[in-house]
Parts: C-alpha cells; sequence; structure tokens
C-alpha cells in the first residue's frame, strides 16, 4: 500500500484531512466530515471523495474499541502524516540570557572534559564533546530536577545510554553542584567515585550505563511506572548513532510505542562517527528519519549544538500526546576541540596536557 | 511449577500494590496470565524480547516498583549481560523466573532445555540463585524473595514436581534438611530432592543410612549445613538438573575444599546438551538423572570415604 501512496501522492485535501482526524475525535466520517468542510470551506463533496480514497488507502478508519465508534487514522496514516510533518522544528523564542548562559557554560563543561580526560590519561573525547550541549540545555534549562535533592521522586529522569559520554554528564552534573568539582580531577581513579562509565552510586546518575543499546529498555520501563502512578515526569534517554546497531535499542522502540509512552523522549547524538568508522560505512544507518517514524514515533531532527532548537524541539516532544518522540541531534564528533572535530582518532584515543596547552585549552 | 508460581503471583499481587510482573510472550506457558487477568495494570507483554525485558523489569524497579520478570530459563539466558550490567551493578529490585528449566521441558529438545543457568546466575554479584523443590517449596520461596530487597534468580520446572513437602517454611539460605543420614550426605536441589529421598529409600534397603539436604539457595548458600553434614557424614553427594560444571555441585565443592575436604561425587548433566523425548522418565535415564544414578554415586562416594 506505501508503494501505492508513493506513486499517487496525496493532494491538499487528503494532506487537510489526515492532520485533523490525527488531532481531533470525530464519531462518524460523516459528522467529521461536514464539520471540517465548514472549518476548511471546501465542497462536502470534494472531501467525501478523498475520504474515499484514504479509507481504500487504509490511512484512516472507523474504529469500534469498546463500543465507542471513533475516525482514527491506521498505522500506516499515522506514518504518512508524521513522514509530511518531519520537518525542521518550528520558530521557538528563547530569552537570550537563557542562550548565553547555556553557552557559557557548555565552554566550562567543554573545558572540563578536556582535563578530565588528559588527566585520566584515558577516556571518550569525541563522543563527550558532541553531547556536551545536549546535557547542558538538558539538565539547566529543561528538567525538572533539585538539585539538593538529586533522588527526588517527582523528578525527571535521565539516562546517558551511550555511557562512555561520562565525562560529559558527570562535568555537567559538577557545574549544577551535585557532584564536588573535587572530583573532576578523580575521574577514572580507584580513590574516586567517577567511574569510566556511568553508576548509579554517583550523585545525580539515575542509571548505569557502559554496555550500549540498553538505556532506551529501561526508558521505557521509567516512564510507564511514572506514568500508572500518575507522576508528570518525563524521561529523557539520550542515545548515540553508533548504538543504534544494537538490536535491543529496535525491541525498546516497539514496546514504547506500544505503551504509548508520551512522557519517554529520546536524543539521539548523531555525530556520524563509531569506534571503527563512519555509522554509514559500519552498518548503515540512513534513512533514519524513517526508521524511527515507522516504529511509530514522533521524529523531531534539529542541529544539536544550537540551543534554540535543542529547547524547541524539548518543548514540542512535551507536546506531543499518544506516543514517545525522538529527537534526531546532528552533532560534530569532538565538537569544540579542533584537532577532535571530525577526527575519528579521537574516539577513545588519550590526549595530554601538553595537547591541551599547544591547543590553548588551558 | 507454574501453576503454583501463577498463584502465588497471584497472591503476592493482592499484598503489594507496587509488584508488577513482566513477561515476554510466553504469559499463557510461564502462567503469569494468572496475574496479568488480576492485575492488567501491571503487567506487561513486552514481546518476544528478553533484552528488552530485563531492560523494562530495570526501569520500573528504579523507580521503586517491585519486578518480576518472567519467561523461559533458556531464553532469559540471552539477556545475561543486560541482568549483569544493568540489573546487578545498580542492585535493583528485580526477581528473575526462568521457567521449563532442567529437564522439565522433554519434548522440545536442547534448544529449550536448560543446564547452565545456575552457573550463569551464580557468578553475578549480588544475585541470589534459588531452585525450589517442589511447588509448596516454590509458594515458600517465592513469597520470601518478594519481601528481599535486591536482584535474584528462581529457577523453576515446568510441571507439577513430586511433592517432596507437606508444608514448608522457606528461609532463605537456610537449606532443609529433607532426610538425616550418617554415611553420607546428598545435596539436591529442583526435582533432584525428591529423586535423592528415593535413592536414600532405596540406599536404607543395603544398609547405607543418607541423609537428603534440599539446598533450594544455591546462593548464598548455607555454609553451616553444608559443613556439618560433611563432618557429620565424611562423604557427600550432590544431585542437579544442571550442569555438573559451574552449579549447585560447585558451590558445595568451593566451600567443601576449602573447610574440610571429603570425597565428593556430583549426578548432574554431563557437559552435554539434552536431547528430545517422549517422557521426562527417558529423558531423566539418558542424561543420568535418575534416583539410580545417584545410588550408584553413593555407593560409589562411600567406598572412597
Amino acid at each position: 500500500m506505501i508503494r501505492e501512496i508513493i506513486k499517487r501522492g496525496l493532494n491538499n485535501n487528503q494532506v487537510i484531512l489526515l492532520k485533523e482526524l490525527r488531532l481531533n475525535t470525530y464519531k462518524s466520517l460523516s459528522s467529521a466530515l461536514r464539520n471540517l468542510s465548514r472549518k476548511h470551506g471546501i465542497p462536502l463533496s470534494t472531501l467525501k471523495a478523498n475520504a474515499k480514497v484514504l479509507r481504500d488507502l487504509n490511512l484512516i478508519n472507523v474504529s469500534n474499541g469498546n463500543g465507542v465508534k471513533e475516525v482514527v487514522l491506521t498505522p500506516m496514516g499515522h506514518f504518512v502524516i508524521e513522514l509530511l510533518n518531519s520537518t525542521a522544528i518550528k520558530d521557538f523564542t528563547v530569552d537570550l540570557d537563557v542562550i548565553k548562559v547555556l553557552t557559557e557554560r557548555s565552554e566550562i563543561v567543554r573545558r572540563h572534559v578536556l582535563e578530565m580526560v588528559a588527566e585520566a590519561g584515558s577516556g571518550h573525547v569525541g563522543a563527550s564533546l558532541s553531547v556536551v550541549d545536549i546535557l547542558v540545555t538538558l539538565l539547566t534549562a529543561k528538567m525538572r530536577y533539585d538539585f539538593k535533592n538529586p533522588k527526588w521522586h517527582l523528578r525527571d529522569r535521565l539516562i546517558l545510554s551511550k555511557g562512555h559520554a561520562a565525562p560529559a554528564l558527570y562535568a555537567v552534573l559538577a557545574t549544577t553542584g551535585i557532584i564536588p568539582r573535587d572530583e573532576l580531577r578523580k575521574f577514572r581513579d580507584i580513590e574516586g567515585i567517577l567511574q569510566g562509565h556511568p553508576d548509579t552510586e554517583i550523585p545525580g546518575v539515575d542509571m548505569v550505563s557502559g554496555s550500549l543499546g540498553q538505556g532506551l529498555s529501561i526508558g521505557c520501563g521509567m516512564a510507564l511506572a511514572l506514568k500508572n502512578d500518575g507522576i508528570p515526569a518525563k524521561v529523557y534517554v539520550i542515545m548515540g548513532d553508533g548504538e543504534l546497531d544494537e538490536g535491543q535499542v529496535w525491541e525498546a522502540a516497539m514496546t514504547a510505542s506500544k505503551l504509548r509512552l508520551d512522557n519517554l523522549i529520546v536524543i539521539i547524538d548523531r555525530n556520524k562517527y563509531q569506534q571503527e568508522g563512519l555509522t554509514e560505512a559500519v552498518k548503515p544507518l540512513e534513512p533514519l528519519v524513517m526508521k524511527w517514524i515507522s516504529f511509530g514515533w514522533h521524529v523531531i531532527e534539529v542541529d544539536g549544538h544550537n540551543f534554540r532548537e535543542l529547547l524547541g524541539a524539548f518543548n514540542e516532544a512535551d507536546e506531543h500526546k499518544g506516543g514517545p518522540t525522538a529527537i534526531i541531534a546532528h552533532t560534530v564528533k569532538g565538537r569544540g576541540f579542533p584537532p577532535a572535530e571530525g577526527n575519528n582518532k579521537y574516539h577513545s584515543r588519550p590526549i595530554t596536557k601538553e595537547e591541551l596547552r599547544l591547543t590553548g585549552v588551558i | 511449577m507454574r501453576l503454583t508460581f501463577g498463584r502465588t503471583l497471584v497472591e503476592i499481587g493482592l499484598t503489594y500494590s507496587d509488584l508488577y510482573v513482566v513477561d515476554a510472550d510466553s504469559a499463557s506457558h510461564t502462567m503469569t496470565s494468572l496475574f496479568a487477568e488480576n492485575f492488567p495494570d501491571r503487567f506487561v507483554n513486552v514481546g518476544i524480547s528478553e533484552q528488552d525485558l530485563v531492560g523494562v523489569a530495570s526501569g520500573l524497579a528504579s523507580v521503586g516498583k517491585k519486578v518480576i520478570a518472567s519467561t523461559y530459563a533458556s531464553f532469559l539466558m540471552r539477556a545475561w549481560e543486560q541482568i549483569r550490567n544493568t540489573v546487578a551493578r545498580a542492585k535493583l529490585n528485580v526477581k528473575f523466573v526462568g521457567t521449563h528449566a532442567g529437564i522439565s521441558n522433554f519434548g522440545d529438545g536442547p534448544s529449550h532445555q536448560c543446564f547452565e543457568d545456575i552457573a550463569l546466575m551464580r557468578v553475578i554479584p549480588g544475585m541470589k540463585v534459588i531452585v525450589p523443590a517442589d511447588s509448596l517449596e516454590l509458594r515458600g520461596c517465592l513469597t520470601e524473595v518478594v519481601k528481599d530487597e535486591g536482584p535474584a534468580y528462581i529457577r523453576i520446572g515446568r510441571d507439577e514436581d513430586e511433592r517432596v513437602y507437606d508444608e514448608c517454611l522457606c528461609r532463605l539460605g537456610v537449606a532443609n534438611v529433607v532426610m538425616d543420614g550418617s554415611d553420607v550426605a546428598i545435596v539436591a536441589i529442583g526435582n533432584m530432592v525428591s529423586e535423592s529421598v528415593k535413592a536414600a529409600k532405596e540406599l536404607r534397603n543395603v544398609g547405607i543410612s543418607a541423609a537428603v539436604i534440599d539446598s533450594h539457595t544455591v546462593k548464598p548458600l548455607d555454609r553451616e549445613t553444608i559443613l556439618k553434614y560433611a563432618m557429620k557424614t565424611g562423604a557427600m553427594v550432590v544431585a542437579e538438573e544442571h550442569n555438573v560444571l559451574g552449579g549447585l555441585g560447585s558451590a558445595v565443592a568451593e566451600v567443601i575444599s576449602r573447610k574440610y575436604p571429603i570425597p565428593i561425587e556430583f549426578v548432574g548433566v554431563d557437559d552435554t546438551f539434552g536431547h528430545s523425548a517422549r517422557s521426562l522418565g527417558d529423558l531423566r535415564k539418558f542424561l543420568g538423572l535418575t534416583s539410580s544414578d545417584i545410588s550408584r554415586a553413593v555407593t560409589k562416594v562411600v567406598r572412597e570415604r
């Protein structure tokens, strides 16, 4: 059927019908069409003809769940309208002061990340630097959080599923005061609490990680429990793009849409590299937007280093109801440290303090 | 076993309003379906995806729920790494129940018969491992384990096992002495407890007094009782529906060899896979897991004493 739809295309009236039927509930198709005919000034007969096409294409359906009739989009209908909608996010107005704070904080965090890895003699610089702006935006300007009480039961949850970016998470947590700054110098040290990958022993860390591909399933469980308990908290799961090679991610993607977890938001740090090279060379991910949409997700694409776009996307995810949202954040691996930018040699290569001095970081 | 499992879940579900059950499309076979019928809001079928099963269970537990995650033992092991890396590392309150373990699923063959799970779960730090001998003991263990904090693995078979107990108070980490004896101690778990009782009765006729110890908690092992009977009898046989490598036998030997070395024999699956069979008895014979196999091991070990 999808081939048929692509071949013949959808006209404007059909798109209007799909959008309206997704947003509003109608008890019967005829009442929907009468209503929409008035609202959009389109003759009823035209709408009727187009609705018939949509029904024949199996994009809409009259359901009879629990004895209540309702006009609904079929899964394929949702797929098609989501595909039409998945453009860049709408303009989102943000206070310039907020942007200023986020910019400053990201710079501090990046410096911390580099110093931590240099001090420890190991760590993943590239993947940490690509995700910094996402983490800073979430923890500073988005998430509901009590920095004095990181175990607050009503808080939004954060899972860093790409656990190797732990230095970025720790540095952001240090800027909020949850982790003492002194600890950053003891990253990966036997005396310190900040291990190479996130651990729930660390204040502010909601979930262990380090083995890729597990965070989204955990996010599903968290989101379900919070929803059932009536707690209006969100669960944010940050995944790497290379991580999407793991089959469990797609098991979880199906679970999230089955459970209609609209309090679950995935951010994919699309830095285009994984350990052994380009994602598209190792195990091609594209068309990635289509993959997520076809798994029943609402998808937003943003520049992962643009705070305005990130905040806009998080806001749009809040507004999206009935299913989970995936934000594909296009980033640069190693962002902010010129030798590492887009250079996969810095995936897990140790950096030296000498290098930091030469590049003016310290 | 699984029917008792399902019924006990319903009882526990009534007691604890924060208990969730997660299954990987096997509810009508693990009998978690009974829980699902009674508490649909606290039941999730994640589909045929064991890794996701463990993840979803972890997420629920991290928000403070008590979680039981259940599916076929063989396939739960597919998510061993998720169990290790998420549940155990974060010390989450998830209890795994692996069903159809050992030889109970005789018909389906080696893909479904699981002889490795005890070894795999036993080596995970902080993981408790429990193998009830019959349905009464399962009921007791499950009730106890839900009260307990942290991760645990309960291993059960498919069908109703031969009764060992008329009543059963299960105390985690405390072995049950099913029969007392002075010449040899048979330490067993699961179905092998009733086989051991059969063997011990046969052995009486030839003048060997065998104790039977049901070591339902494989980890943490009841070292005290094991050592007490090692000293009392001077010979030991371990019986389990599991590979002789890494299971209860290894756990017992780890204690005995360090604290009180005595002759010890192992009745178990001899590092091999199972085979399809038309009856449990046929497979039991094929793999050497009968009461006669236990008796033979006892006779041998008593001579070495």
